[in-house]
């Protein structure tokens, strides 16, 4: 290495030091004391106790993890269909707008920028099952609808329902990626006689198929760790305290209420790495598909 | 080079310089006091405030305001930086002592010269952790009936025969006065307030939940198996909990179109500050207002509230101790009640008075401040709820009361929801109360 290239380096790490030293204080500093605190028993007001592998013995039985941990694979398979077919279909309409698509392109985002409780709280009332305004309209159309908020069975849809309030976020990824697709290449399948199912089919999608991954892959991870909204309407006041019958207890409510009410730090950091583990696997499936599946611009076929 | 070097360090000096806002908040100034969980919405925190800042003027008074905030509160424990007083519910309270959270008040009431007989018992009891007081309580509810008049009327009954001592009966009361649309609810007729009422019904069938010591659970009890069965079945008769929830909480509680004022609702228990509500936003509603009773048709209440009490690792517990002292005392409490009459006066609204865990200071405000200004429902509430202050019984502090309150609700709602029978629920739920409770150590 030369003087010039040592030095260099040294500004790079220079540049890089404030934040490596928010990671190591802020990310791999907690981590590691998560792993560690994962094999004690605290509860915050007396010192740590060891006790090895008890606390990940313990969630392998609890009960109440493997209903969290269901809710929370449901509500996932739920999920992320459900953003990204809306935000495809929304980014396909969006791309048609021409010139007042940056528009439409800002009002499809903005519900994005609102915060999850106040979310909550509006979709409370939204989808009430008595006079809700969801169920309301679905009545104007001959459907009764169900009670979105009470109904163990239907309290999952009724959050994924939800959750399309934010699907801004990802049809904006999708319009991006979708400007991207060769015109040339909708033009060559035309004339070869493709159907727009057919363009649609194997034009598009390899085309976007690099978003399409990202998106899938984020928005899993994101639904794995449900908990805002989920807990502010079922959880978050002491009247509706476990209203849901356990329909809504995903995992990492179930991971705060350990910590935060039952003070078993210990055993939540343990919860948290059973996390970790889960959403390591499923993106590890998620990867290895996409090998397969994900075709990058400028990639030799 | 050295252009690197500065802009590379210098933020990081600066953080740790505290320009990012970390480092000493001045909290540990000697004369400081600053609060958790305490908020500034009336005349109740405001004029008690005054008080204690006249009496304490070189204190600088820092109040947190917001709802107790238990992640918080546990965290600043255990960084051994806790605010010096935490206001929270007493049931709370109770659990932190035994787990060791809060100080024991011994001392602090020696010195003052507290009276603690002036406290009601069962308020007392809920901060009360091996014979140690470890919370001063401030406010006081109870939990009575409040009944519909019209609406019972109209179904051929009379409001003030209306009582829970008959269990079969309130199947037959509630078919009576329910009204549903398939089976959707469009009025009430009894709702029994479960989850979170289940203390009092298994009170009511003569069962506790919680041993007095705190440390076993009695959930599988027959009489609290039988209670969960009779106020399931209740709910199931007016359209089942799905449809019967959805439709409770379409009621706006706090406006002049609630449950009472709209006929959405028949009779229901609830706590005692629901009345003031009452009275202010639908002041000509026709409400009879009784206690709830066991079996025998003895009235019964449950307590609750909240109290005062002083983190473990407080950097000031002898100021602290003047503080929750002062609020609590007969003479603060009315100060603040004239306050929040003559204010109350100002708007032109009636003053119901001001339910506190200090009988003495009950005594004064409804002998000296109270003005219901011809307000029905608190004319005919408030001696109600007086006389039932002394007859409230409290669940029994525990060092795993969250995790006791959880698995008692969990197995009512898995009842609820049709998931599991009322045997096999709270066999589960004593199943994982008893687990907490040998666990309570924290793992």
């Amino acid at each position: 290495m030369t003087t010039v290239s040592r030095r260099e380096s040294r500004a790079g790490w220079l540049f890089l030091l404030p934040w490596v030293v928010g990671f190591l204080a802020f990310t791999a500093g907690p981590m590691l004391f998560s792993a560690w605190l994962s094999l004690t028993r605290y509860d915050m007001l007396k010192p740590p106790a060891f006790v090895g592998l008890e606390n990940y013995r313990e969630a392998l039985v609890d009960e109440q993890v493997r209903t969290a941990l269901w809710n929370t694979l449901v509500f996932t398979a739920l999920h992320v269909p459900a953003q990204i077919g809306p935000a495809l279909a929304l980014a396909g309409l969006l791309r048609r707008a021409g010139r007042t698509a940056g528009f439409f392109r800002t009002v499809l985002y903005l519900p994005v920028m609102t915060p999850p409780v106040a979310l909550a709280a509006m979709f409370l009332l939204l989808l009430n099952g008595q006079h809700g305004a969801i169920n309301e309209l679905l009545g104007w159309f001959g459907f009764t609808g169900p009670n979105w908020t009470t109904d163990p069975a239907w309290i999952k849809p009724g959050l994924v329902l939800m959750s399309l309030w934010t699907v801004g976020s990802t049809a904006v990824l999708y319009l991006a990626a979708l400007t991207r697709v060769p015109v040339e290449q909708y033009e060559a399948a035309r004339l070869d006689g493709a159907s727009p199912w057919r363009q649609f089919w194997h034009v598009t999608l390899p085309g976007i198929s690099g978003t399409v991954y990202f998106t899938v892959v984020v928005n899993t991870i994101a639904s794995l760790q449900v908990f805002t909204e989920a807990y502010t309407i079922f959880y978050g006041a002491r009247a509706k305290q476990s209203s849901d019958g356990d329909a809504a207890l995903f995992y990492v409510i179930h991971l705060f209420r350990e910590a935060f009410e039952s003070l078993r730090m210990g055993y939540a950091s343990a919860l948290a790495w059973g996390l970790f583990v889960v959403i390591a696997i499923i993106t590890a499936v998620q990867v290895r598909l996409s090998r397969r599946y994900v075709h990058y611009e400028g990639e030799r076929s | 080079m050295r252009r690197f070097l500065v802009t590379a360090v210098l933020p990081l000096a600066l953080v740790a310089g505290g320009c990012g806002g970390v480092g000493a908040s001045g909290a540990d100034a000697p004369n400081t006091l600053v609060t958790m969980g305490f908020g500034l919405p009336d005349e109740h925190a405001t004029a008690r405030l005054a008080v204690f800042r006249a009496a304490e003027p070189g204190v600088d008074l820092r109040i947190n305001e917001g709802a107790f905030d238990e992640q918080q509160f546990l965290s600043s424990v255990a960084a051994g930086d806790p605010p010096d007083l935490v206001y929270a519910e007493r049931r709370k309270l109770g659990s932190y002592a035994a787990r060791g959270a809060v100080l024991g008040l011994a001392d602090c009431v020696r010195r003052h010269g507290v009276d603690l007989g002036q406290f009601r018992d069962a308020a007392l009891r809920q901060v009360t952790h091996r014979g140690e007081v470890h919370g001063l309580p401030d406010f006081a509810n109870v939990r009575l009936l409040i009944v519909n008049n019209p609406v019972v009327r109209a179904a051929g009954l009379d409001p003030a025969r209306l009582s829970t001592a008959d269990w079969p009966g309130l199947a037959e009361l509630t078919d009576r006065l329910a009204r549903l649309d398939g089976d959707r609810p469009t009025r009430l007729g009894f709702d029994p307030k479960v989850p979170e009422f289940l203390p009092m019904w298994a009170k009511a069938n003569g069962a506790d939940l919680v041993s007095d010591d705190g440390l076993a659970a009695r959930l599988d009890d027959p009489r609290v198996v039988e209670a969960v069965r009779v106020t399931a079945d209740l709910v199931r008769r007016q359209g089942g909990w799905a449809s019967f929830k959805a439709f409770r909480d379409t009621f706006d509680q706090f406006g002049a179109g609630n449950a009472y004022a709209t006929g959405q609702l028949a009779v229901m228990p609830m706590e005692s500050w629901y009345l003031n509500t009452l009275a202010a936003n639908s002041p000509d509603v026709d409400v009879t207002v009784a206690p709830f009773t066991d079996r025998a048709g003895v009235p019964l209440t449950e307590s609750g509230g909240q109290a005062w009490a002083i983190p473990k690792g407080a950097r000031h517990p002898d100021l602290a101790c003047r503080f929750l002292v002062t609020m609590t005392a007969a003479d603060t409490w009315v100060a603040a009640a004239t306050a929040r009459r003559d204010a109350l006066a100002r708007a032109g609204k009636p003053y119901g008075g001001t339910f506190t865990a200090n009988r003495v200071a009950d005594e004064r405000i409804f002998r000296e401040v109270f003005d219901p200004r011809g307000n029905r429902v608190l004319e005919r509430a408030v001696p109600q709820v007086l006389a039932l202050q002394d007859k409230a019984f409290a669940v029994a502090p525990s060092p795993a009361a969250s995790e006791l309150v959880r698995a008692w609700e969990g197995g009512v709602n898995r009842v609820l929801t049709g998931r599991q029978q009322p045997e096999e629920a709270m066999a589960q739920a004593q199943r994982e109360a008893e687990r907490a409770l040998k666990r309570v150590g924290g793992r």
